[in-house]
């Protein structure tokens, strides 16, 4: 577990309007309104956090991977990058990130998806999917409502020839990212459950969340 | 609060079988694979098909799609894009998902003997022929506000509300429309990840032959991909063919190029059994 690391003097642990522990594996969803931060940390390091965003109150606007990656012209996530949803609607903008790599094209993992990658023996292994399912029913989602996701500190480079595999994490412990919403947002999280792939360095282990109030 | 870490013997237990797995997918499936299909395309027997229909350019359609059923996409008049979608027909909150597509066969770049899976570990389609092996899972189609920087001041029809109008006509709605796949589209990363239009992978004439695994709704928008670089906006019409496809033998190249289309394909065996 990581200290935690000032990026602005108006964004202090003390000062903060949430702040979550988010257990390994498990998943957590909240509320961020427009012109708030939300701090994404990776508290143990090489932990792959998969993110989804939903408009508040209207959620069959919701993030949208290739339309974020169409209109950045570039498939990693970064600082600056605008998070679009379904309707070309900037709905956050990554404004800080210790890391400096995000992925948004290989989705999250699935009970169903592990039995082709790594073998039906992986089937009944805790995954992505099932966190989503979980936590979007709480708000009168279901699968359907489940689109590819922002993986936040997931490293999966793609080669000019195509060639797309998950590698080693290269976020340290205490690793953030920060977006500041541009629309009313529900958040939704799995903290990555996988052991089949480095993802999370095959050891998944717990984050923290945190919510600050707009500066003006 | 306290965590527990995993023991070093099954982290390094897990590393190693999934370093067998990306080898396998990374450097054994290419080799078998035979490359882009030959131009120009062979003549479909008459008494296969079910259906032709010419999609003018700027324009949607659909289809049923039966398990067995295939469809040939054709450039009709020289290079243009087309978009396409695809629900499971008996419960279409199964959909392409082209994210798990991709990681699953470790490429972004599909071609013939390539399959593309739903978000339920299947198998919709077998790519049984493709003459060009230049498709974009990654960028998404055309909106109005792409249109209209891209083509000030003409009127134009674009990919999502199209593809707003192929799931309204099926009874579904915007929840329902998953990441598109983009056919005859050269889009191609750089290494710090941004994207190019590689025209010089596209050939006049190119076509996709995709071999129905599942009974499905097919979707397509025929519109100018984002990257094209044509600045005029005058989208060609294209050509798609229903047919009944040859009954797949049993060394198939689909069905058995990769061990990750094996699998999907057991997982077929047991919904379908």
């Amino acid at each position: 577990m990581s200290d935690f690391i000032q990026t602005s003097p108006a964004r202090t642990v003390e000062n903060a309007a949430q702040d979550h522990f988010i257990p390994a594996e498990a998943p957590w969803s909240g509320i961020v309104r427009k012109g708030q931060t939300i701090r994404i940390e990776d508290s143990y390091g090489q932990q792959a956090i998969d993110t989804l965003f939903y408009r508040a109150g209207e959620f069959s606007e919701r993030y949208s991977n290739q339309d974020t990656m169409r209109m950045q012209g570039a498939a990693y996530v970064g600082i600056g990058t605008k998070i679009m949803s379904n309707e070309g609607n900037v709905m956050l903008i990554m404004t800080a990130d210790s890391c400096g790599r995000h992925d948004t094209s290989a989705g999250a993992c699935s009970c169903e998806s592990n039995t082709v990658r790594f073998g039906h023996g992986t089937k009944y292994l805790h995954a992505c999917r099932d966190n989503f399912v979980l936590e979007v029913s709480k708000h009168g989602m279901g699968k359907r409502d489940i689109v590819p996701n922002i993986n936040f500190f997931m490293n999966v480079p793609i080669k000019p020839n195509g060639e797309m595999t998950i590698v080693d994490g290269i976020s340290a412990p205490g690793d953030y990212v920060e977006l500041v919403a541009e629309m009313d947002v529900l958040c939704v999280i799995s903290n990555c459950p996988q052991i089949n792939n480095p993802c999370n360095g095959f050891d998944p282990t717990p984050i923290r969340v945190l919510i600050w109030d707009g500066e003006d | 609060m306290m965590h527990v870490r995993r023991s070093p013997e099954e982290i390094a237990a897990n590393r190693a079988r999934y370093e067998e797995h990306q080898k396998k997918g990374l450097e054994f499936a290419p080799k078998v694979l035979p490359g882009p299909s030959p131009l120009p395309a062979l003549a479909i027997d008459a008494a296969t098909i079910v259906h032709q229909e010419t999609i003018p350019g700027g324009w949607y359609w659909s289809t049923k799609l039966l398990r067995g059923e295939a469809i040939r996409i054709d450039q009709a008049e020289g290079n243009s894009t087309v978009a396409l979608v695809a629900w499971n027909a008996a419960d279409t909150s199964e959909r392409i998902n082209l994210v798990d597509t991709a990681k699953v066969q470790w490429t972004t770049a599909l071609g013939k003997g390539r399959v593309i899976f739903s978000d339920m570990g299947r198998v919709m389609f077998s790519m049984i022929e493709d003459s060009s092996g230049a498709h974009d899972c990654l960028m998404g189609g055309s909106t109005a506000a792409s249109n209209a920087d891209k083509y000030p001041g003409e009127k134009t029809r674009n990919t999502r509300d199209n593809l707003v109008l192929v799931a309204g006509k099926l009874g579904l709605d915007r929840r329902d429309i998953p990441g598109i796949l983009n056919l005859f589209a050269p889009v191609r990363l750089a290494e710090a990840g941004g994207f190019g239009w590689q025209k010089k992978l596209s050939n006049s004439g190119d076509y996709v032959e995709l071999r129905a695994e599942m009974d499905m709704l097919v979707g397509f928008s025929n519109c100018p991909h984002p990257l094209d670089p044509d600045p005029a906006y005058q989208p060609k019409p294209i050509v798609v063919t229903r047919y009944k496809a040859a009954v797949p033998a049993t060394d198939d190249l689909c069905r058995t190029a990769t061990a990750e289309a094996v699998r999907g394909f057991e997982n077929n065996a047991l919904m379908q059994a």
